[in-house]
């Protein structure tokens, strides 16, 4: 990642150059820019594996599964257990969307790693929305199923009354906090990880040759380690997903 | 060593001042639109393809599996219901004919004793029946037996009289006189 990324980024050596948006063509829709830049590709190709993926996996739909029907299985299973823990047997009717999250962030997570390529969730601005997008379904559904009654989520049972005028304003902070908190947990792990990677790369181009194997060695842990962290993140993202739908579908404290 | 740690702490410092120079590229409010843009466009079709065809497929796959799973444990619990049910039939009827077979014994050794026990009641008269016609036999014969002495006796006697007194006594006579005798 690191030598091609300085490369594109015509020679400069910022671990930042790497987060760069540049257009592949120009797109104008109306008076808004919508160019084709990088992300828009990743987003693209993930869209696409993930698709294609799906359905060649599923494409014998055998009562025994192969290898890679397995593999749609278990994420399928995976997402699926995780809602039906969260939301109860009715909060499947959310199992597609909650699944698209988790597959679509999974797989940019992924992408990013490969070597040149870019990281579309290391970029806030799409962590945000698709955290703003989960909490303003969660809010919306909270609404639309307990009508007034949802504002009861603020007012948790069993507290004293003299400790009201704090523990509202607590909740209610706490409440308007989660895309933040959702967004930038994603974003700034994404972006951290990559940062350090491509800083400890400039080190290595830098060294002399004998010097080379710590960064190199740290390098080769550290991308190990990143791999994770892009699992993990998509699944703590997802997991988030889950229990803000769970405080809107069933309101429990 | 060292030139090569100083070297290092410039690198980075370079490397932080162009970084700040330039701004994080995430925070230029230009690529947002295009970014929200696409990533709308492509989540919305995700969503789509993955709610319309991909997910269906996936779950009808797996129910189908855990509906013939349990299918077959639904068949496997009616077969062993099917053998349990024919093997309390069989041990069912075996008991039966084991009841029968005794009842038959029983009644069969009960026949046979009732013909035992009118076998021997028929010998027993019969016995009785011999051995009363024997007594009565012994009887007469004993009866003749004594009237055969008191004839003799009377013939002893009249021979006797006839050769003590010298003459013929009849026979009626001498009888006459032995009669109370024989009577005791």
């Amino acid at each position: 990642m690191a030598a091609e990324g300085a490369e594109h980024a015509g020679g400069s050596h910022s671990p930042m150059a790497q987060f760069e948006i540049k257009k592949i063509f120009d797109l104008h829709l109306g008076n808004y820019d919508v160019s084709f830049t990088n992300a828009s590709l990743l987003m693209v190709i993930a869209l696409a594996v993930i698709s294609g993926f799906m359905i060649y996996a599923m494409r014998g739909r055998s009562l025994v599964p192969t290898r890679i029907q397995s593999i749609a299985e278990m994420l399928y299973e995976f997402i699926a257990n995780m809602v039906r823990e969260n939301l109860g047997k009715d909060g499947m009717t959310y199992f597609p969307w909650v699944f698209s999250i988790f597959i679509f962030i999974l797989v940019l997570n992924l992408l990013g790693m490969i070597p040149g390529s870019f990281t579309v969730t290391s970029h806030i601005i799409v962590t945000f929305a698709l955290a703003g997008m989960v909490w303003l379904t969660a809010t919306l559904i909270g609404f639309a199923k307990h009508g007034v009654g949802y504002l009861k989520l603020f007012v948790p049972h069993g507290v004293p009354l003299l400790l009201m005028p704090v523990i509202v304003p607590i909740e209610l902070i706490s409440y308007f906090i989660r895309p933040i908190s959702h967004s930038v947990r994603l974003f700034a792990n994404m972006m951290a990880g990559h940062t350090m990677l491509k800083v400890f790369a400039g080190f290595a181009v830098m060294l002399p040759v004998w010097g080379k194997i710590a960064p190199v060695g740290f390098m080769v842990a550290f991308t190990g380690l990143e791999v994770v962290v892009a699992i993990l993140q998509a699944f703590i993202f997802t997991v988030l997903t889950c229990i803000y739908l769970n405080d809107a579908v069933n309101m429990h404290h | 060593m060292f030139a090569s740690i100083t070297m290092l702490a410039a690198a980075a410092g370079e490397a932080a001042h162009e970084a700040s120079k330039a701004g994080l590229p995430q925070l230029n409010p230009d690529t947002f639109v295009p970014q929200l843009f696409w990533l709308a466009l492509t989540f919305l079709t995700l969503l789509f393809v993955m709610s319309k065809v991909a997910l269906p497929r996936v779950g009808e796959v797996i129910g189908e599996r855990s509906d013939r799973i349990k299918r077959d444990v639904d068949a496997a619990g009616r077969l062993k219901a099917d053998t349990d049910k024919a093997l309390a039939d069989y041990e069912k009827a075996l008991a039966d004919a084991r009841a029968n077979a005794s009842g038959i014994a029983k009644q069969t050794r009960e026949k046979l004793s009732s013909e035992t026990d009118a076998e021997k009641a028929r010998a027993e008269k019969n016995i009785s029946a011999k051995l009363a016609e024997a007594e009565t036999r012994i009887a007469a014969t004993k009866t003749k037996a004594l009237t055969a002495v008191n004839d003799i006796a009377a013939e002893t006697a009249r021979a006797v009289v006839a050769k003590l007194v010298g003459h013929d006594v009849s026979l009626d006579d001498v009888k006459k006189v032995l009669q109370p005798v024989a009577g005791e």
